[in-house]
């Protein structure tokens, strides 16, 4: 399976990462590299493996539903590039 | 004073005797970072006014009589772990001034333990790579030869390590992050268990293989670290509740009857001659001290490689998600619009190794991909973590190669990224299983150091560390230094 530029632009797009267009190929050409190294993974031996997804299956945990961190909004917004009266700006998104 | 030659266990005995302060000892190592960093370039941030007043808080403690493993001795942080007041970078422009607003838990510990942060080292950005070539902050040498690369990510920490300019670090392993540096610079690292370390307040590349642990100048001091940063932690819903050992006391737990696995697959022509020589030597050594040598089957290093370099990077693709110009870091200049402002931000923000691995990731997670790449991936770690259950019936430990070659040169790789995979294909499958692994060095090949593996089943830090110091306590690879940084900084 490889990818072409096409579906590099879409991937880009979902990844939200702008390209430059004089990137692209060269990017194609790592991308499909490390895409032919991942052929090994059509090996019919795992068929009937189940999926792995952390080292010991675990399950997540689950705690008692109290409220444990207090209100700080001002501190973690102090990194935010652009913050207005404890709220994060953006560009205008409706017209 | 040449207090940088000196072991933890000596540097504390000082401290408790008053021979020397936590003060002098900071300010030793502090000039030594002035002195010498320049070059070397393994520190991102370095804090010399918070140190000093950790260290004073430290002399206080100690003239009160308190006691403690690490109260008043120094340290680096990789780059990775929050610490609340002073920057965290990862090594990415994307958090260039970033400051978080809380501790990430080792740090806390170690805070709460009163060892002395001199400052947060160099690394791959977000963790993604093996050369410290992809950092913001720029490349890190290897104090054993400037031509060299320290490794990666944790090149930073490596390389200060083995410089000498703070007696240990931390560091994090995802696919082979502290073994790997720690061979390359001649050091002794440990990658704990999956889960043995909270994750909280480490900044994540890939959860489910994401792993604090120690770089030092030996196994004793790595036990000594470890003991401090390990333990179950609420606030990291992957952490283990398994109690910890004491592995400073376990330390000399005898090797006889130990049987050590060597795997015929990692012993093939993709190895280095000389770094099989050497690993051939410290297998001899460890035999003479009472081990024995068993043959086993580690198949499917490949296949690893491959599931991890679509894991990872399928983790990093949702992890990384959470860096969008708006609610931290950098954010782009003049956006016209919203995804504008998105993709703006992420693209001149995040370097091209990280953009890669977040392409790929995204990718193998898309509809139509997903089942083809990512649970295939998935998959192959069942297999992986299923070749280690059957060699571990055979042998305690298994040992082999960290990498396929002592450093290369700064450089050698950049261009392709498959070959820079390739680095890591000893490293990542005990990542995927989820098991401990150390380096420790063994030689040299010509003039760069030549790092040996040991990987246990899972929470046998204890006997890897023992194994380690018993080799360490018969051989003096572990205290052999790059002779440019041997002397006192004036």
């Amino acid at each position: 399976m490889s990818l072409n530029a096409t579906q590099l632009k879409h991937v880009a797009h979902l990844s939200r990462i702008a390209l430059d267009e004089a990137k692209i190929p060269a990017l194609v050409v790592d991308l499909n590299a490390i895409l032919a190294f991942a052929e090994q993974l059509q090996d019919s031996r795992l068929d009937a493996l189940a999926p792995m997804a952390h080292p010991w299956d675990q399950s997540q945990p689950l705690r008692a539903d109290e409220v444990t961190e207090s209100d700080a909004r001002e501190a973690l917004q102090r990194g935010a590039p652009a913050v207005e009266r404890g709220l994060f700006l953006v560009p205008k998104v409706i017209e | 004073m040449s207090y940088h030659l000196k072991t933890l266990t000596e540097l504390r005995a000082g401290l408790a005797s008053r021979a020397f302060s936590a003060r002098e000892l900071a300010t030793c190592f502090l000039n030594r970072m002035a002195t010498h960093d320049g070059a070397l370039n393994s520190f991102i941030t370095q804090t010399p006014e918070q140190a000093l007043a950790a260290a004073d808080l430290a002399d206080k403690r100690l003239a009160a009589g308190e006691e403690g493993a690490l109260l008043g001795i120094p340290y680096a942080h990789k780059d990775i772990f929050c610490t609340a007041g002073i920057r965290t970078t990862c090594a990415s422009k994307m958090l260039g001034d970033w400051v978080a607003p809380y501790d990430a838990t080792v740090h806390q510990k170690l805070n709460a333990a009163g060892a002395v942060m001199l400052g947060k080292t160099n690394m791959d950005e977000f963790a993604m790579g093996s050369s410290n070539e992809n950092s913001a902050f720029g490349a890190v040498k290897n104090p054993w030869d400037h031509s060299a690369v320290p490794g990666g990510s944790s090149g930073g920490s490596a390389a200060a390590v083995a410089a000498r300019l703070v007696p240990i670090a931390t560091g994090t392993d995802t696919g082979g992050s502290i073994r790997q540096p720690a061979a390359y610079c001649g050091i002794t690292g440990i990658r704990p268990t999956y889960g043995r370390v909270s994750r909280y307040g480490m900044i994540a590349y890939a959860s489910s293989l994401d792993q604090g642990g120690v770089l030092a100048t030996s196994a004793a001091d790595c036990a000594v670290m470890l003991q401090v940063m390990a333990g179950h932690d609420p606030r990291d819903s992957t952490s283990a509740n398994v109690p910890v050992p004491d592995y400073v006391a376990q330390l000399n737990q005898p090797l006889a009857g130990l049987r050590i696995g060597v795997p015929r697959q990692w012993f093939t022509s993709g190895l280095d001659v000389s770094v099989a020589a050497r690993i051939d030597d410290a297998l001899l050594e460890l035999e003479a001290l009472g081990a024995t040598r068993v043959a086993i089957d580690l198949p499917d290093a490949e296949l690893a490689l491959a599931a991890y370099y679509l894991i990872a990077p399928a983790e990093a693709s949702s992890n990384l998600s959470r860096f969008d110009g708006v609610r931290f870091g950098y954010r782009c200049a003049n956006p016209r619009d919203l995804n504008d402002l998105y993709e703006r931000s992420r693209s001149e923000g995040f370097g091209p190794e990280v953009q890669r691995r977040i392409l790929i990731g995204t990718y193998a997670l898309s509809a139509g991909y997903y089942d083809a790449f990512y649970v295939r991936a998935q998959r192959a770690r069942r297999q992986i973590s299923a070749n280690f259950a059957a060699a571990f019936a055979r042998c305690d430990v298994i040992a082999g190669p960290v990498a396929p070659t002592v450093a290369f040169n700064l450089g050698a790789h950049s261009s392709d990224p498959v070959t820079m995979y390739l680095e890591d294909i000893y490293t990542i499958p005990v990542n995927l299983a989820g098991l401990p692994g150390m380096s420790i060095p063994v030689g040299f090949a010509g003039t760069r150091p030549v790092g040996m593996q040991l990987i246990g089943s899972a929470f046998t830090e204890a006997r890897l560390l023992a194994v380690a110091h018993h080799y360490q306590q018969h051989t003096d690879w572990h205290q052999r230094m790059p002779a440019a940084y041997r002397e006192d900084a004036v």
